[in-house]
């Protein structure tokens, strides 16, 4: 049972020390990896990913209920800790949709069952729905990204869930980070979108490869983050009216919940 | 002298990853000699004489890459003696997936990339299937799940390889390669033997024919369908 994880601070990209020098997130914890592009975000969640023993270039330390994990616990994906939603948003193996999940489920040693509850799960998030006969390589980006978030989240499902930037991939966000983040889990999300930063407990800010200052979210800032949510849905609505090519009229700013 | 033989698709990022690790072993105080097979050109060279690691280019031109490196293994393994290295490093071609350089003594990696579907696994053969350390690298192009296929196709192929995902570009991995070669142990080749046998190439192509048609073909020859036999004298 993992309880919490802690992040040892090594080296950014000068070669100087992380100012933050530790920080443990717990069970039930939603964090944010924010910065500009190029800071470290990215391979603080391939470190977190790899559960890295001062063997990576940052020479971070992952500990695991503050010990050392195992070569095994590290390496084999039966018993892998780690789900990850990278930034990569398309599929590169030559095989159909059913195929490539009943392999990975094997390779987690999950239940073939699972097959068709991913594809389905991914249908919620996207528009056109994904069939399991269809190519892997022709599914759209908005289609794979879907199908990775309903991937990790029943196969690969771990205590341990790390976020690259969910905002680009025209699926909806908040129904993914929804169906990500579960319940009693461990979760980090890197994001430039400051409806989802707000929506963390804490946030960790990167620059230049190191991890800069840990940032609680305030109590104005998670009021101000339904207020966001309530633009973003106004947004994801219109976005919607204009995708099925209905014309817009106008809107109230009370929409947004502003006066 | 102890002899890392790393074997891998061009483009795979042998290179990219060894520079990384002999870095870190640099770091340690322990020395390598490089040797790049290849066969018509290569400019690694300049890349580990950047890092301060002496290299020597092997061009093996009109014979198979492969066949060529091992056939100069003692010539390279003495260079390395002159150098006073610890570890002599031979970075091979890696084009027909049929041989496989190394040595029962040697260490032998495998550098293989992750975007090349994970079927490749399946097709590149004995230097996959017989090498004790197998590095995936662009795994940071692919999906967590798709990198997890991968994995379990190479396993498949070679059970007990160690697996090491590595990023050539970035470095990640690459001490974990550096600390495997620590591990690896003293070679002497007069004893030493190849852990799988080189395919036969012996025929009239290898000895420069260039016409097409079968009447001209002689030598140990393998039909479409199967069928292998002696045609000549």
């Amino acid at each position: 049972m993992i309880e919490d994880i802690t992040i040892v601070g090594g080296y950014d990209k000068n070669g100087d020390k992380e100012p933050v020098e530790e920080i443990t997130i717990k069970k039930g914890e939603i964090f944010g990896v924010v910065g500009p592009t190029g800071s470290g975000k990215s391979s603080l969640i391939g470190d977190i990913e790899q559960l890295a023993q001062e063997d990576t270039f940052s020479k971070r330390k992952i500990l695991v209920n503050g010990e050392e994990p195992t070569y095994e616990d590290r390496t084999n994906p039966r018993k892998k800790m780690v789900a990850q939603l990278s930034q990569n948003m398309n599929f590169l193996a030559d095989m159909s949709v059913g195929d490539f999940l009943n392999l990975h489920a094997k390779c987690r040693g999950a239940s073939q069952v699972c097959v068709n509850k991913v594809v389905n799960l991914a249908n919620t998030l996207t528009g056109e729905p994904i069939k399991q006969e269809h190519d892997l390589t022709i599914l759209s980006g908005g289609q794979s990204r879907a199908l990775m978030v309903a991937d990790v989240a029943i196969i690969s499902d771990s205590p341990i869930v790390l976020i690259d930037e969910i905002e680009n991939a025209g699926i909806r966000k908040h129904d993914a980070l929804e169906v990500l983040a579960g319940h009693g889990k461990i979760v980090m999300v890197v994001t430039h979108d400051p409806v989802l930063a707000l929506m963390t407990d804490k946030r960790i800010v990167m620059k230049k490869g190191g991890m800069q200052q840990v940032v609680s979210t305030t109590p104005e800032e998670k009021a101000l983050s339904q207020k966001l949510n309530k633009i973003d849905e106004v947004m994801l609505s219109l976005r919607d009216q204009v995708r099925n090519g209905e014309v817009i009229g106008n809107i109230k700013m009370e929409d947004f919940g502003i006066q | 002298m102890r002899m890392v033989i790393v074997a891998g698709t061009p483009g795979s990022g042998k290179t990219a990853v060894l520079v990384h690790a002999l870095r870190s072993l640099n770091e340690r105080n322990l020395k390598s000699s490089v040797v790049k097979i290849d066969c018509l050109y290569t400019d690694d060279d300049q890349k580990f004489a950047k890092i301060g690691v002496p290299t020597r280019i092997g061009l093996s031109m009109d014979m198979c890459p492969d066949h060529y490196a091992i056939y100069n293994l003692e010539d390279m393994i003495s260079w390395a003696q002159e150098n006073e290295s610890d570890f002599l490093v031979v970075e091979t071609a890696g084009l027909c997936h049929r041989c496989a350089p190394f040595t029962m003594n040697s260490l032998g990696v495998c550098v293989i990339d992750a975007t090349s579907g994970p079927n490749t696994p399946l097709k590149v053969g004995p230097f996959l299937s017989t090498s004790d350390i197998a590095v995936i690298t662009k795994g940071d192009m692919i999906s967590q799940a798709e990198r997890e296929i991968f994995r379990e196709r190479i396993l498949e192929v070679n059970p007990n390889c160690k697996i090491i995902e590595a990023n050539g570009l970035s470095g990640q991995g690459c001490i974990e390669l550096a600390e495997e070669m620590l591990l690896s142990e003293d070679v002497s080749l007069d004893e030493e033997k190849l852990r799988h046998s080189a395919p036969l190439a012996v025929c009239t192509l290898c000895v420069g024919e260039t016409k097409v048609n079968k009447k001209y073909h002689r030598g140990i020859l393998r039909r479409i369908d199967g069928f292998q036999s002696y045609q000549g004298e």
